[in-house]
């Protein structure tokens, strides 16, 4: 059954930006996708109106069924958890146990599911050790962390994160990429914001480009990634792997390899191969 | 809100937006200085059609319409105020007089009300700094000013999206009595201030980097030179106030109510 | 001719105990287009503030070690000072703009230096052109997107015409094309007018193509520092989990497998002439 359904939306800002124009998508339970494109392209306002913090005003949205007029925002997060880019724009509270219980109290939970809940999320993001302490005191990489434990925290069927990788270095982003993909694992629906085409090429997930407002392409990140046409439409930089590959097609090689592992694997027995 | 509409300055180019601010300041002054001379409503009605051809000229009619529009609430207190009192009291021999009176109150008001209107409408928050800065206003409260009108749609903006964060989270805005609703803002404040913190620190840091403060007297790219039409509008102020002053002092201001029926009550 | 010379370096923030800087010494040659790179929190962001002056002067707080900066020793000169020879542009830039109009922010440093009106005006033209954004002149910044603003903070300090720039992760909020194009701009910089390059960057697949130096801190020490392949191909740089480009773990990888390329290519380019190389000759 399909999670979140989009049904040719348009959405237009109130000083007159047309941001979506006519896009269809559906989301199926279980999914990993990347909504990718330019800055501008219109992803994050995609995204929003999964949760119903923007509603279209063309077209519907339905998540599970029921269309994101008729549920408030608060009832629709239940379903859909959104974690924003910065952190600091939720933290608040004065530690970080309190920081994750937020969410949970606003849903109604009992104070004994929420002492679980708030345990359970501490120690999938290894933050056990703060639990005490402010938010604001820890760094950057913690911070975000904090805020995707207190998302994770009530358990939403569906995880948006817009822009996961800003600012992160590469064992950070490393360890998020892994994170999700064990997250999406384990049965959630992960929708990711980026325009973080590496970060995309390992993980090889379902690939939504969008250029201008519109879906311009929706396949596999191996097929999508590696289209040089696609790329200068959508304005985005192919994977430095597939940009290897893209130079290298004359001599018979697929075109649509995207991560180091495949490419070594690839060339190695390409070797292999014609040394015969 | 939508008093706050109408002060907010757009991109267009008139004659009287190329003014002299300091001029156009001026002469809203001397507006203000000639309202404040009169309590009768004759001359507060002249004065109040006085700065209408400007409004016409700079195109700026649907927002000043919209600042006036916003300050209808002020008005009307003002209007009722007056008049309550002013009956409750009987401090006036007729209640016809007590009407203009009244109305007369509020319509200086509406005169101040329009005329900083079109000034902020037709001045950019640059030209004005520009002016301050010229009028030897010392550098740091320019530059506060500027920045802070700077940062005001970014501020916005943010504001907006950490109430969606927080409405992401579970956060009902418009539910709960008036106490539960005013700690539900305590999740957008502390994020909004936070930030505002952390941005200060990057501009000082910004700043600094850029040498402010290396040198005593600071030059500006741009220079503010008194025109021809700047000149026009200064004589045009002077002359205003001139003939305020002698119609304060030297012309009887007839009553409208003198023309009017005397009212029952 | 080294313009920067660092030695023994030290420097905790007031009221850390831990040092964000532990005996840092280096140099940067005048001309270069050195990549600072490193784990978040290794002391890369405060070494850049110490390069300008913002440390000491303004954080606060000892420097201790010796700093060179264009022959200006930095506890010895005020932030104003250095700010003609060292221009820094930080990560965010948004809060690097303050005026209500770009080529007003382009002149806030001249404004602040006292220069006469005639020549910001052409300083102002000239830094403009040579970030490609002269059509942004009567913009106001809060229109622009975020590579443009970056431009326009770039012209702003580039208008003071420094010796050295300092570029503190600058491309943090954009997207790839953004980011290249700013990269871009930083070549032209470097190689146009000769003005030495210090970028922090995690993003290396697009930025060692214009680097002749690599830097690499962690815990507040340098523990690598050279060019930009022995770098890359150091047992160190693998385990800090530096950004390394792919091309360059393509070629390890290819290399544990017994497939020698030439050389050790650090941009897609690079790789795709060794692969041809290699593949063809079978």
């Amino acid at each position: 059954m399909a999670t979140i359904e989009a049904k040719d939306i348009h959405f237009t800002y109130p000083t007159g930006v047309e941001a979506l124009e006519g896009v269809s998508l559906t989301v199926k339970d279980g999914e990993f996708v990347a909504i990718m494109g330019q800055n501008g392209a219109g992803k994050t306002t995609l995204v929003k109106n999964f949760n119903g913090l923007l509603r279209p005003n063309k077209g519907e949205v339905l998540v599970d069924g029921i269309s994101t007029r008729d549920v408030s925002v608060a009832k629709l997060a239940r379903t859909v958890g959104f974690v924003f880019q910065n952190p600091d724009h939720q933290l608040f509270s004065e530690t970080v146990e309190e920081e994750i219980a937020f969410a949970l109290r606003n849903f109604g939970f009992d104070e004994a599911t929420i002492e679980k809940r708030v345990r359970w999320a501490l120690n999938l993001l290894d933050l056990t050790e703060y639990r005490k302490t402010s938010p604001f005191m820890l760094s950057g990489g913690e911070r975000k962390r904090v805020a995707l434990a207190s998302v994770l925290a009530w358990d939403p069927k569906v995880v948006i994160l817009d822009e996961p990788t800003i600012g992160q270095d590469h064992r950070q982003k490393e360890n998020l990429r892994q994170f999700i993909v064990q997250l999406n694992e384990q049965g959630k629906t992960v929708v990711i914001v980026t325009h973080d085409v590496e970060f995309v090429a390992e993980c090889n997930p379902r690939v939504v480009l969008m250029r201008e407002g519109k879906i311009v392409a929706d396949g596999v990140a191996k097929r999508i990634l590696t289209d040089t046409t696609l790329a200068l439409e959508a304005s985005i930089v192919p994977p430095q792997i597939a940009q290897i590959f893209g130079g290298l097609t004359f001599l018979g090689l697929p075109s649509d390899v995207i991560d180091v592992s495949e490419a070594k694997r690839v060339l190695v027995e390409h070797l292999r191969g014609s040394r015969r | 809100m939508s008093v706050f509409e109408g002060f907010r300055f757009r991109h267009v180019t008139s004659p009287i937006h190329n003014r002299d601010p300091r001029i156009k300041f001026l002469f809203v002054l001397a507006i203000f200085v000639i309202a404040i001379f009169f309590m009768e409503l004759l001359p507060l009605l002249v004065l109040f059609f006085v700065p209408l051809p400007f409004v016409w000229v700079a195109g700026v009619r649907r927002e000043w319409l919209r600042s006036l529009r916003g300050a209808v609430f002020l008005a009307s207190f003002i209007f009722v105020f007056n008049f309550v009192f002013g009956y409750l009291y009987r401090s006036y021999p007729s209640t016809t007089i007590l009407l203009e009176y009244s109305l007369a109150m509020t319509l200086r008001f509406l005169v101040l009300v329009e005329s900083f209107s079109i000034f902020f409408l037709t001045t950019s928050p640059d030209h004005l700094s520009l002016a301050l800065e010229q009028s030897h206003v010392p550098y740091e409260f320019t530059f506060a000013f500027t920045t802070a009108v700077r940062f005001v749609p970014v501020l916005a903006e943010e504001a907006q999206t950490i109430m969606d964060a927080q409405k992401a989270r579970g956060l009902e805005l418009e539910r709960g009595n008036f106490l539960k609703r005013v700690r539900n803002y305590i999740p957008i404040l502390i994020p909004l201030i936070v930030s505002a913190i952390r941005r200060s620190l990057e501009l000082a840091e910004a700043m600094e980097s850029r040498a402010w403060g290396a040198s005593s007297k600071r030059t500006n790219l741009y220079v503010l030179r008194i025109k021809a039409g700047d000149l026009a509008l200064l004589v045009l102020a002077i002359g205003l106030l001139a003939l305020g002053i002698y119609v304060r002092y030297f012309v009887q201001i007839p009553q409208l109510s003198t023309f009017l029926p005397q009212l029952p009550f | 001719m080294s313009v920067i010379e660092t030695q023994s370096l030290t420097y905790a923030y007031p009221g850390t105990r831990k040092q964000s800087l532990r005996d840092v010494t280096l140099t940067i040659e005048r001309g270069e287009f050195a990549i600072l790179t490193g784990p978040s929190g290794c002391g890369k962001t405060t070494l850049c503030r110490c390069f300008n002056g913002l440390i000491p002067h303004f954080y606060a707080g000892e420097l201790k070690g010796n700093l060179k900066v264009a022959d200006l020793s930095v506890n010895e000169h005020t932030i104003g000072e250095m700010a003609k020879r060292v221009g820094l542009v930080f990560q965010n830039p948004e809060n690097q703009l303050f005026a209500l109009s770009v080529e007003k922010d382009v002149a806030f440093g001249l404004e602040n230096l006292g220069m006469p009106r005639e020549q910001m005006q052409e300083r102002v033209d000239w830094a403009l052109e040579m970030t490609g954004i002269e059509d942004l002149r009567e913009r106001a910044p809060h229109e622009l997107s975020g590579g443009q603003q970056q431009r326009v903070a770039i012209a702003s300090v580039l208008a003071m015409q420094p010796e050295i720039i300092v570029f503190d992760e600058p491309t943090s909020f954009l997207d790839p094309l953004g980011a290249q194009k700013i990269f871009e701009v930083i070549s032209h910089l470097n190689k146009k007018l000769g003005i030495t390059v210090i970028l922090v960057e995690h993003r290396l697949d697009l930025a060692a193509r214009y680097a002749g130096h690599v830097i690499i801190m962690d815990e507040g020490k340098i523990v690598l520092d050279g060019e930009p392949r022995d770098i890359f191909n150091s047992e160190q740089a693998w385990l800090l989990g530096v950004g390394i480009p792919k091309a360059v773990r393509l070629w390890r990888l290819l290399e544990e497998n017994g497939v020698v390329l030439k050389g050790i290519p650090i941009n897609s380019d690079e790789a795709v002439q060794y692969l041809k190389e290699v593949l063809w000759r079978r």
